[in-house]
């Protein structure tokens, strides 16, 4: 589904910070499976999630999407993709406060022109599959941390993308939480949904949801193989 | 139908992205509603009292002939009318008796006019509203009324009692409130100007195309008179009325650059929650066009707002409040001021000019900014 061939990625290149996040890094990502991406912090996991994400462009490499190549699409297409096939679940949730979860939720569906009332009532569907219909009207502010949780999950879901990219969700949840948040993943791949994972949470790639798991060290890839 | 949808969805947000920061947005229309309403009271108040002037007068003469004796005016004998009445175009000349009263009593200054109306009247006066309410005898707290009684201190020192039998009509005024008509022999008597003198004589012509001509023919036939146009005078008022909204624009002018510091300043500087928004935007989909979108949306929110709740503050100031902040200095010094409400004049000149002088610059104030945050990259979000 999604191809990476020998990724590069240096942040402030040719200053004396310069920082190479990402080097030579090889990866074929097959639809409707679960990858999570293990390693240290600092070990390029996030870099490599944005990459595959098309929310940042390699400095060196290529990039397949479904046998397209997207390297050098200009900034609207890959607008258009991102909004089209991903669905994102940030490490801080990055909410907007001061709407509510609902609000939250029909934000990314916006530019698509979608009629405002059916878009409200998919919103709410999700918000209800996700347990938390009740606080549809809440400003997010007000919302517990495994409530956030779940109006990013619904977000992330809102114009129904084939890939779910999800960076350390489970950074700000306690055991209980954190599995929970593995069920609904469970469900979603159930459902056919392709998820990556960025997490050195054993919660996460110790679940039995991943099939396959990708190390990273320094910016590169030290081992990748199914899980038995 | 989606384009326009697209365009619904973001304006909703938009409106509910300003109630998010109450404080800021309503802090902010309150000082840009202050300021229009400053700039359109000046305009309409302006506007209107020329238009006004305008449309006195358009009943004026079409020329005043004046007498000057060592550069100053002098009582111009009737005698002149012949002459003058000889002149080809000439339609009608006619003598007029004015002059200027001080009241000692009432420490006013009246305008004292002879009406032809008034000539078989001796005895009697109208007068206007200003006069009613300043007149020695009308101090008690009420308006003189019909039948009551003006005592005037003649040249020589004798009182000639003068009953009020009228008054002029509220609408005119602006240049009525001083005015007190008299006949011709009460007129005479108070300044004691003697028959075959009057204060100035006024023409009417058949074209006034030949205005121009017949004052020089006036002045070759008579070398110490200056005729005065209609014209002339209206272009006195523009420039007077002009001048003095001038003054109060240069008064106002620090209201307005403390207003443009502040609308900049409030306009361009992104704080980081909202830096940090734009970016989970821009993550979760949203293109940089519809971001600017959504903030072109938010000045245009914020400026019109302001804009008509100016507007309609002025209008309420200057057309129904009469314009309590500026009458002082724009209609002139004098004791008796006119409490009078202007006809509204609103042109869509001076509305289009108020609306691109404000509402366009700081809608592109918010874009400018938000542009620069639009275009970084939508990663830098996964790192917040």
């Amino acid at each position: 589904m999604i191809h990476l061939q020998n990724i590069r990625k240096v942040f402030n290149a040719g200053r004396p910070n310069e920082f190479v996040a990402i080097e030579g890094v090889t990866l074929a990502i097959d639809s409707q499976g679960a990858t999570a991406l293990k390693g240290p912090s600092g070990s390029g996991k996030t870099t490599l999630l944005s990459i595959l994400g098309c929310m940042a462009r390699p400095t060196a490499g290529r990039i397949t999407l479904q046998e397209r190549e997207i390297t050098s699409l200009p900034e609207r297409f890959l607008t258009e993709i991102r909004r089209e096939t991903f669905g994102f679940i940030f490490q801080q949730f990055n909410l907007i406060k001061g709407i509510t979860a609902l609000e939250n939720v029909m934000l990314p569906a916006y530019p698509n022109g979608e009629n405002y009332v059916s878009l409200k009532k998919r919103a709410m569907e999700l918000l209800d599959l996700l347990n938390i219909g009740g606080k549809a009207t809440s400003k997010v502010e007000w919302l517990s941390g495994g409530e956030a949780q779940r109006t990013a999950i619904a977000r992330a879901l809102i114009n129904n993308p084939a890939i779910i990219i999800a960076d350390e969700p489970t950074a700000h949840l306690d055991t209980r939480l954190s599995a929970e948040f593995m069920e609904i993943m469970r469900q979603l791949k159930q459902e056919g949904k392709t998820i990556l994972i960025a997490s050195h949470d054993p919660i996460v790639y110790e679940s039995d949801v991943i099939d396959r798991i990708v190390e990273m060290r320094d910016g590169r890839i030290v081992s990748s193989g199914d899980v038995p | 139908m989606r384009a326009l949808e697209k365009q619904r969805n973001i304006l909703d947000f938009t409106l509910s992205s300003l109630g998010r920061r109450k404080g800021k947005n309503i802090a902010l229309v309150l000082v840009y509603t202050f300021v229009i309403f400053l700039l359109a009271s000046v305009l309409f108040f302006s506007h209107s009292l020329k238009k006004e002037a305008a449309l006195i007068l358009q009943d004026a003469p079409a020329m005043t002939v004046q007498k000057l004796v060592a550069g100053r005016q002098d009582l111009i004998p009737t005698h002149y009318i012949d002459s003058i009445r000889q002149i080809k175009g000439v339609q009608s000349v006619a003598p007029r008796l004015w002059g200027y009263y001080y009241d000692a009593l009432s420490g006013a200054n009246y305008t004292l006019m002879v009406n032809a109306d008034l000539n078989d009247r001796a005895g009697e006066i109208v007068i206007g509203n200003g006069v009613s309410w300043r007149s020695a005898a009308g101090k008690r707290n009420q308006p003189l009324r019909k039948n009551e009684i003006i005592p005037f201190k003649t040249y020589d020192g004798s009182a000639l009692s003068l009953k009020v039998s009228g008054l002029l009509p509220f609408a005119s005024e602006l240049v009525t409130a001083d005015l007190i008509l008299v006949s011709e022999t009460d007129f005479r008597k108070i300044f004691s100007i003697a028959t075959g003198q009057a204060t100035d004589l006024v023409l009417q012509v058949r074209n006034a195309k030949e205005l121009p001509v017949i004052a020089t023919k006036i002045t070759q036939i008579h070398p110490d008179t200056r005729p005065i146009l209609r014209e002339e005078i209206l272009r006195t008022y523009d420039a007077v009325f002009d001048w003095r909204s001038g003054v109060i624009i240069m008064v106002l002018a620090g209201v307005f650059l403390a207003f443009i510091i502040l609308a900049w300043d409030k306009a361009t500087g992104l704080s980081a929650e909202e830096k940090r928004e734009i970016g989970i935007l821009k993550a979760t989909g949203w293109e940089t066009t519809d971001i600017l979108l959504m903030k072109f949306w938010e000045g245009a929110a914020v400026s019109l707002m302001a804009f008509f709740m100016g507007i309609f503050l002025a209008y309420l100031h200057i057309f129904l409040a009469s314009s309590i902040l500026f009458a002082p200095v724009l209609k002139g010094w004098s004791v008796l001021y006119p409490h009078f409400r202007l006809t509204p004049y609103i042109s869509g000149y001076q509305i289009a000019t108020l609306f691109f002088l404000t509402v366009i610059p700081y809608t592109v104030a918010t874009i400018v900014p938000s542009w620069r945050s639009a275009t970084i990259d939508p990663d830098s979000v996964m790192r917040m």
